[in-house]
């Protein structure tokens, strides 16, 4: 992938900024995102002010008091973590359920692509919220029902270049100088197979951070105090008339991230696939 | 057509029967016993034996499951925890609700992301294309209960002219004719307005890449070569052409609409099945959870079903294709 283009350039330096901030969390904001001093004197402040401590909100402080900056970096700490590795979970999946769908054949193939369809057709959201009401909620649930949610395409898509590379030359190369068939698999098809599947994480990532803002905002993903960006723009709901900043600011920073998921991945598959390129 | 048509329906069949299995088992391996959690805390030990029994917890599972299949079947969904009231009938109340917003919201993004994919890819790699891909990837990442937050500060609190709640005004009953008319479109404004927004994105993007494809076909270059006006070869050879793929993404994203759909009622208090599921998951209110589980499946595989029929009726390879299988 080539940084001339914007999308990727953009993409890569909102994420990486973010990632930044998240890691650097204590350094780049006042601390403790749960800290609340004096509520009836320090809540609701606008953004840009100072409060009577002399310290300065830059985003302004939500209904308890807490610095909504401070509240926004270390949600980010939960958006990005959750995002990757509910995508890093889908991924070993996908490849996997993919790879042996595409490589196996008759029923077993058969089977694994009936269940990758039948987990397609599930409403995604319902399910989170069935599996959020009978568990108690928390960011680790939220990570494994992602991962396990989030796997469908990228099997289909595995499927689809395991059966495509599997007649190329070099594979009959590689199986007629005697090499195992998981071999074969391991050392020859998968690496080939892994363009699509960078392209569909990159997009991956981006949703299941707005869906994991989604639970929270809804109360079933993690759990107050800690800050979240969905849990900080249900917070905030009530208060929209006198204090808009505290819903305002993590909605924008979800919206930044996301769209830097979905271009980075944009400018990935046109750089890695070449027939899209042309477009 | 027909057979194809019978497939599919045992596809759904078997989806649906597969998410109530699901929903049985999971019920069954989270932690707790669902007869305590039913009766609460405060239940004597004699009480919850006897509602163990009357749920049936006390014999094998796959009695339980033969049992709760077949009343699921029968549409005896129980009894809600939360409101005394029947399942069946609260979801009966709601899913015309849902199926208004949705269905209205798919038919203005279809149409607007068409539209808009249309236009980007008759200007591929103009300024107006760049523009709107930064418009559509925007709207693309717009988290819908904030879209909704935010529609419903301007609209409601700072302009004061569109509703922010549920889906009638309290004098409804009151109101006849063109009012009452009126006061539904005001209350559906918001609402419907969020979830096409965030769908327009989506719709658009992939109607974009579609076209291009489309464009890069050697019969558009063989229509614009015996001279066929461009916007005839738009109209007759591309959109005709592009339309298949518009209809299997049509089936592709009702999941993902129904799930926008879920967090847009409980933002404007809809009174759909979104909103219904939502109250049940946060009082733990296992009956409804349930059923409406099974029954937001159901309306996602009618969806799917629906959409390959549109499908095969746009193509007439698809057809060919099914009868070949």
């Amino acid at each position: 992938m080539r940084l001339r283009d914007p999308r990727a350039l953009f993409g890569l330096t909102v994420l990486v900024a973010v990632a930044i901030a998240a890691i650097a969390a204590p350094v780049v904001t006042a601390g403790n995102p749960n800290a609340q001093r004096d509520i009836v004197a320090t809540r609701f402040l606008p953004p840009l002010t100072a409060d009577l401590h002399g310290t300065f909100h830059p985003l302004g402080t939500d209904r308890f008091g807490r610095d909504v900056w401070t509240r926004l970096v270390y949600g980010a700490r939960i958006s990005l973590g959750v995002g990757l590795l509910a995508v890093v979970i889908s991924v070993a999946i996908g490849t996997a359920v993919g790879a042996a769908a595409g490589y196996l054949r008759g029923w077993p193939a058969m089977g694994l692509l009936g269940f990758t369809d039948f987990a397609l057709a599930l409403p995604r959201l319902v399910l989170l919220l069935l599996l959020a009401a009978l568990w108690q909620p928390s960011a680790a649930l939220v990570v494994v029902v992602l991962g396990l949610t989030g796997w469908m395409p990228i099997a289909r898509l595995v499927h689809g270049e395991v059966r495509g590379l599997a007649v190329r030359p070099f594979v009959e190369g590689a199986r007629a100088l005697g090499a195992r068939r998981a071999r074969v698999l391991w050392r020859h098809i998968l690496p080939n197979a892994l363009t699509p599947v960078i392209v569909a994480a990159a997009l991956g990532v981006g949703n299941a951070i707005l869906l994991e803002a989604s639970l929270s905002y809804l109360g079933l993903g993690v759990q107050p105090p800690t800050a979240s960006w969905g849990s900080m723009i249900a917070s905030g709901r009530d208060t929209l008339v006198n204090a808009p900043w505290v819903v305002t600011a993590p909605g924008l920073a979800l919206v930044l991230v996301v769209v830097a998921c979905t271009l980075l991945g944009d400018a990935l598959r046109d750089a890695l696939d070449p027939g899209a390129a042309k477009r | 057509m027909l057979r194809m048509l019978w497939q599919r329906a045992l596809v759904g069949v078997a989806v649906v029967t597969g998410v109530v299995t699901l929903t049985f088992l999971l019920l069954h391996a989270a932690p707790g016993d669902p007869a305590e959690r039913l009766l609460g805390p405060a239940a004597a030990p004699q009480q919850v034996e006897a509602v163990r029994h009357a749920l049936e917890l006390d014999r094998p599972l796959t009695v339980q499951y033969a049992s709760w299949l077949r009343r699921f079947v029968r549409g005896d969904w129980g009894t809600s925890i939360t409101t005394g009231r029947p399942v069946g009938a609260m979801l009966r109340a709601a899913w015309p609700a849902t199926a208004r917003l949705v269905a209205l919201s798919l038919l203005l993004s279809y149409a607007l992301g068409l539209l808009v994919g249309a236009v980007q890819a008759a200007r591929s790699r103009a300024r107006l294309d760049t523009t709107l891909s930064v418009a559509t990837v925007t709207l693309f990442a717009l988290p819908g209960f904030w879209l909704g937050l935010m529609l419903i500060m301007v609209f409601t609190y700072w302009l004061r002219v569109l509703p922010a709640f549920g889906a009638a005004g309290m004098d409804a009953d009151f109101l006849s004719g063109w009012a009452r008319i009126a006061d539904q479109l005001r209350h559906l404004a918001l609402p419907l307005l969020t979830l096409t927004l965030i769908g327009v994105g989506g719709t658009a993007r992939f109607a974009r890449g579609a076209i291009l494809d489309v464009l890069a076909q050697p019969f558009v270059a063989a229509a614009r070569a015996k001279g066929v006006s461009e916007s005839r070869v738009l109209a007759r050879h591309v959109l005709r052409n592009a339309l298949g793929p518009m209809l299997i993404l049509l089936g592709l994203s009702l999941p993902a609409l129904f799930s926008g759909a879920v967090l847009v009622e409980t933002v404007f208090a809809w009174p759909g099945v979104g909103r219904v599921m939502v109250e049940a998951v946060q009082s733990r209110d296992y009956p409804v959870v349930m059923a409406a589980t099974a029954v937001s499946a159901l309306l996602v595989v009618a969806g799917n079903i629906l959409a390959d029929v549109l499908a095969a009726w746009a193509d007439p390879r698809v057809r060919g294709a099914a009868r070949e299988a």
